[in-house]
């Protein structure tokens, strides 16, 4: 310990202060304090790890490391699938980024004051978004959440099967399928895909019919889709749902509902989805988040997996306070005999998003979705008079859009690829996991995409397949 | 030892919320009209929408400036004492959560990047993912670690889809249908052994503070699927005869878990491999200095298994082939997706850049300094009138925590843990954690103080203890009726699960106080 040097991040570190604290305590050194654990349990040798840095050396490591990668902002990007490139404002990283919320733990409704109630605003504004009253804390992406509203439909139902529209995020269904649990399981949730209309995208309500019955927990289906489609039979699959006693889940993407109808006006029961788009950056996948929505009936609330945020009063008359809600019947409360499990989730993003819907307002959403739609539709008009390449769904989309190759003989690898020397990220690859779209991606374009950005993928889409 | 008390009291803002904010007409951002050409190209936004999915009415959603959404924000964060003095919360292992980490990862290499991009495009990210593997592997024995799961929680979540798809592939799934877990292991190994489908057999512990071997032996059968057990636990034991645990799963066919969530007393110490775990998990938002954000995240439950159990991990893992960083989707024996894309990789990069500010001796010293202090504390609040220490059987000092009980200041005073821990936020301190529940040691607490912290701040605490004591002792009535300086008073209790009362939205609370919208 002779150069011994203190830790920045350890008060504790100094020699002097240790052997105070040891002698307090009556031993004679650290080791003695270790004596539970028995001798054989104990590595044998030191822990070989890269040395220490200090801050300007680990600064420089990192700003080396991260140069490797290419940005969205140095390159003109269209890949969403999940994770959306939206404007983030400058206040909701300002704001998300404090330490008091950033570094708290939960501690009592008074000490936590603030940040609960950012988090009350989040279900709040979500709430008016969806006109839903019931939302939850965030639970950890869209693909959970789906899940989660699934298991909460069994229970409500007592059933054990659900159709989910085959027009979703692969990843999304893994996940839907995982919380299904595997067919050896008692608890098994049969998931049957009910396919979706070649020619448009949407839903076969034929299909559907034939795929659901008594036994039908719920319907889950997607609007905007995973192909970017606005489902317009909303109300037709609810009330066929609901014939048959099963809930209605929808997903949705809430940076629509400035424009779009939100799904409970269409019969939804269970609304999920991300709140990435709102106020979040995409952070290479860690800017996904997910929620649950429902009516605020004791059915729904007591089948949250979530935690609540409820706002209640104080001993002092007319003071707002907000606090943890039905908290028994998570599995903090209840172990395994709760609602499925809660625990660490995104409930920064949360902050992020409530920022980001108060800036907005009604104007704002309304704003962004009209110019989302306008752009997107533009991209879709001048990508379809490149020859060889065609728009699978021109019609009735939101911020994505299908777009098959299959006519330029080049595949999507071969496409994005050679589009990476001109600076652009194209779509994501969709040949893969749906094989009967042919050589096609998912493009998406939102708000940050001007004129003169569609206008350069147009160029080098065209040079790229004349290649 | 005199600590005098500092005077403290929090901001008071009494601000509404925001939906009783704003003024028709004011904007926060706004967006430019689309360019003509397109405008001419495309025409209204409202005929590209299918006329019966158009949204009738507008959200009630608040018009406010940009700068009023900001103050109002700066001043809810300035009404969250959040660490910004003392915090000593109990299994949760408080550390700081370093600034330069903060800086590196709200750089554009990091936010402006999308998961779906060409790899050659994301080697900084794989490069910072793979040497946190590496980092982890190291520590744990383990041979492959994966981020995807969102927290802890999740992680456990991960081991029972893993557990799941290992014994399918033995076609002994259906048979083995059991997960083991402790009462004193974190709830969520229950709660997601038994979503994953599981019966959960749940051991009790004895006097000395963990079950015994024979309740073990007596629950393991060729039903048993897995063993979830944390070590040590969040009283501070740590269970000696843990490899023999081990041994007795394996040789029953199961699987051995180890929760790492009480890693901090432990690092560089023990690995879980030589232990004979098949998988472990480590919270990166916990061990690894990466911060909570009130205990929501995000975060990331670090997952980590034997080669024997790698194939049936999540996909896709990051793979090196000693000159490019690749993502390997191409596992044809995962257990499925957990969450969408690879992982939090923010908190990744903050764990790493942690690791690397640390190195392994700092991790060394963090462990020994975080039992020292725990052990420094311990003198320090047994003195106080009113507190024991739990299980008085298991004398050995106890790693990185202790449970106490305030069962003798209750039954001498009626003031509980919750008026106890109202009364530490009046002094500017976090309130301490309680336990999980159940409750095994009635009007439980438990601090963890970390190596964050100096000397001086555990003197502190320990100070602020023995006051309220006093004043349990003399005037019972401050501390029930606190908190005197917060940023509001006491919380009603029981509105917020009256059916008729709770609201988690303003819209719910508007019907149900019969107030009409705006």
């Amino acid at each position: 310990m002779s150069n011994h040097v203190a830790h920045p991040y350890m008060a504790n570190s100094v020699p002097a202060l240790k052997q105070e604290m040891l002698d307090s305590i009556g031993v004679d050194s650290i080791e003695e304090l270790f004596q539970q654990i028995p001798e054989g349990h104990r590595l044998q040798r030191p822990i070989n790890l890269p040395p220490a840095l200090n801050e300007s050396e680990l600064r420089r490591h990192l700003v080396s490391t991260l140069s490797k990668n290419k940005t969205c902002e140095q390159n003109l990007n269209f890949l969403g699938a999940g994770c959306w490139q939206h404007h983030v404002p400058a206040a909701c990283d300002e704001v998300v980024r404090r330490n008091e919320w950033l570094t708290s733990v939960f501690g009592e409704p008074s000490s936590d004051h603030g940040r609960n109630q950012a988090w009350f605003e989040f279900c709040s504004q979500l709430g008016e978004l969806l006109n839903m009253d019931l939302v939850g804390l965030p639970v950890r992406s869209w693909g959970c959440a789906a899940g989660h509203a699934i298991r909460m439909a069994t229970r409500i139902t007592g059933r054990n099967e659900v159709a989910v529209v085959r027009a979703i995020d692969p990843e999304r269904l893994s996940i839907i399928r995982n919380y299904c649990e595997p067919v050896d399981m008692p608890s098994h949730i049969v998931v049957r895909l009910v396919d979706y209309d070649p020619a448009t995208g949407l839903l076969d309500l034929d299909h559907l019919r034939a795929s659901i019955g008594e036994q039908t927990a719920a319907v889950y289906f997607e609007t905007p889709s995973y192909f970017g489609v606005i489902e317009q039979q909303g109300a037709e699959i609810a009330a066929i749902a609901h014939a048959a006693g099963a809930e209605v889940i929808v997903g949705v993407d809430p940076i629509s509902l400035g424009v779009l109808a939100a799904p409970i006006d269409f019969g939804a029961d269970i609304v999920v989805g991300t709140t990435q788009p709102l106020g979040v950056h995409m952070n290479c996948g860690g800017g996904v988040s997910g929620f649950i929505a429902t009516r605020d009936e004791e059915l729904y609330a007591h089948q949250y997996p979530t935690l609540f945020i409820s706002i209640g009063e104080t001993t002092k008359p007319g003071e707002y306070g907000f606090g943890l809600s039905l908290f028994e019947q998570s599995s903090y409360g209840l172990r395994d005999k709760g609602n499925d499990w809660t625990g660490h989730s995104v409930y920064m993003w949360a902050i992020a998003n409530a920022v980001y819907m108060a800036m907005m307002g009604p104007q704002g959403f309304e704003d962004v979705g009209n110019v989302i739609l306008q752009r997107a539709h533009y991209a879709t008009k001048l990508l379809a008079d490149i020859p060889g390449v065609r728009v699978t769904f021109p019609s009735g989309f939101f911020k994505e859009f299908v777009v098959n190759f299959d006519a330029t003989g080049l595949s999507v690898k071969d496409i994005n690829k050679r589009l990476l020397a001109f600076g652009i990220f194209g779509g994501k690859d969709l040949t893969q996991d749906f094989p009967e779209l042919g050589a096609s991606a998912l493009y998406c374009v939102t708000e940050i995409h001007t004129q003169a950005d569609l206008e350069r993928l147009t160029a080098a889409l065209k040079k790229v397949i004349a290649q | 030892m005199s600590t005098t008390l500092k005077e403290y009291h929090a901001p008071v803002w009494s601000e509404p919320v925001i939906l009783e904010m704003g003024y028709p007409g004011r904007r926060g951002v706004i967006f430019s009209d689309v360019e003509a050409e397109v405008q001419a190209a495309v025409g209204s936004a409202d005929g590209l929408i299918p006329a019966n999915m158009r949204r009738t009415r507008k959200p009630a959603l608040p018009e406010m400036s940009e700068p009023e959404v900001l103050y109002h924000y700066l001043r809810l964060s300035q009404q969250t004492l959040g660490m910004m003095n003392i915090s000593l919360f109990g299994t949760c292992t408080m550390k700081y959560n370093a600034q330069i980490n903060e800086a590196m990862a709200w750089r554009p290499e990091i936010t402006h990047v999308h998961p779906y991009q060409d790899e050659d495009t994301l080697q900084g990210a794989l490069e910072v993912v793979h040497g946190m593997d590496t980092i982890l592997r190291e520590l744990s024995g383990m041979d492959q670690f994966i981020f995807q799961a969102g927290g802890g929680a999740d992680a456990a979540y991960t081991n029972c889809a893993v557990t799941r798809a290992y014994h399918a592939s033995r076609d002994e799934l259906a048979q083995r249908d059991e997960i083991i877990t402790t009462i004193q292991t974190h709830p969520s190994s229950a709660a997601t052994a038994a979503a994953a489908g599981f019966k959960v057999i749940t051991l009790m512990i004895e006097e000395n503070g963990y079950p015994s071997l024979e309740s073990l032996k007596a629950a393991v059968s060729n039903r048993t699927a897995a063993l979830m057990v944390n070590n040590p636990d969040d009283m501070g034991v740590y269970n000696p005869e843990i490899r023999e645990w081990v041994r007795v799963v394996h040789e029953a066919g199961g699987l051995c878990f180890y929760d790492h969530a009480n890693f901090n007393g432990a690092m560089t110490k023990i690995r879980a491999r030589e232990l004979g775990f098949d998988a472990c998990m480590f919270m990166l938002h916990k061990t690894f200095g990466a911060p909570k954000s009130g205990v929501g995240g995000p975060a990331v439950g670090a997952y980590g298994c034997s080669a024997e159990l790698a194939p049936f991990l999540p996909a896709p893992v990051v793979a090196f082939d000693g000159e490019r960083y690749s993502l390997d989707y191409d596992r044809p024996q995962s257990a499925g997706k957990i969450r969408e894309f690879w992982g939090n990789v923010p908190v990744i990069l903050k764990a790493y850049a942690w690791s690397r500010a640390m190195g392994a001796e700092g991790m060394a010293e963090a462990s020994d300094i975080s039992v020292l202090a725990n052990n420094y504390m311990e003198k320090g609040l047994l003195a106080i009138r009113g507190v024991t220490r739990s299980h008085p059987e298991a004398t050995s000092p106890r790693m990185e925590m202790t449970r106490y009980s305030l069962e003798q200041l209750k039954e001498d005073t009626g003031v509980d843990v919750h008026d106890v821990q109202n009364r530490m936020s009046d002094f500017g301190i976090d309130p301490m954690w309680s336990s999980h529940h159940p409750w095994l040691v009635p009007e439980p607490f438990t601090p963890e103080a970390g190596e964050m912290y100096g000397k001086e701040a555990l003197d502190t605490w320990i100070a602020v203890l023995a006051h309220i004591s006093d004043e349990a002792y003399s005037n019972p009535e401050i501390v029930k009726t606190s908190p005197h300086n917060q940023a509001i008073h006491r919380l009603k209790a029981a509105p917020l699960e009256d059916p008729l009362r709770w609201a988690m939205t303003w819209r719910s609370y508007l019907r149900k106080n019969s107030k009409k919208t705006a």
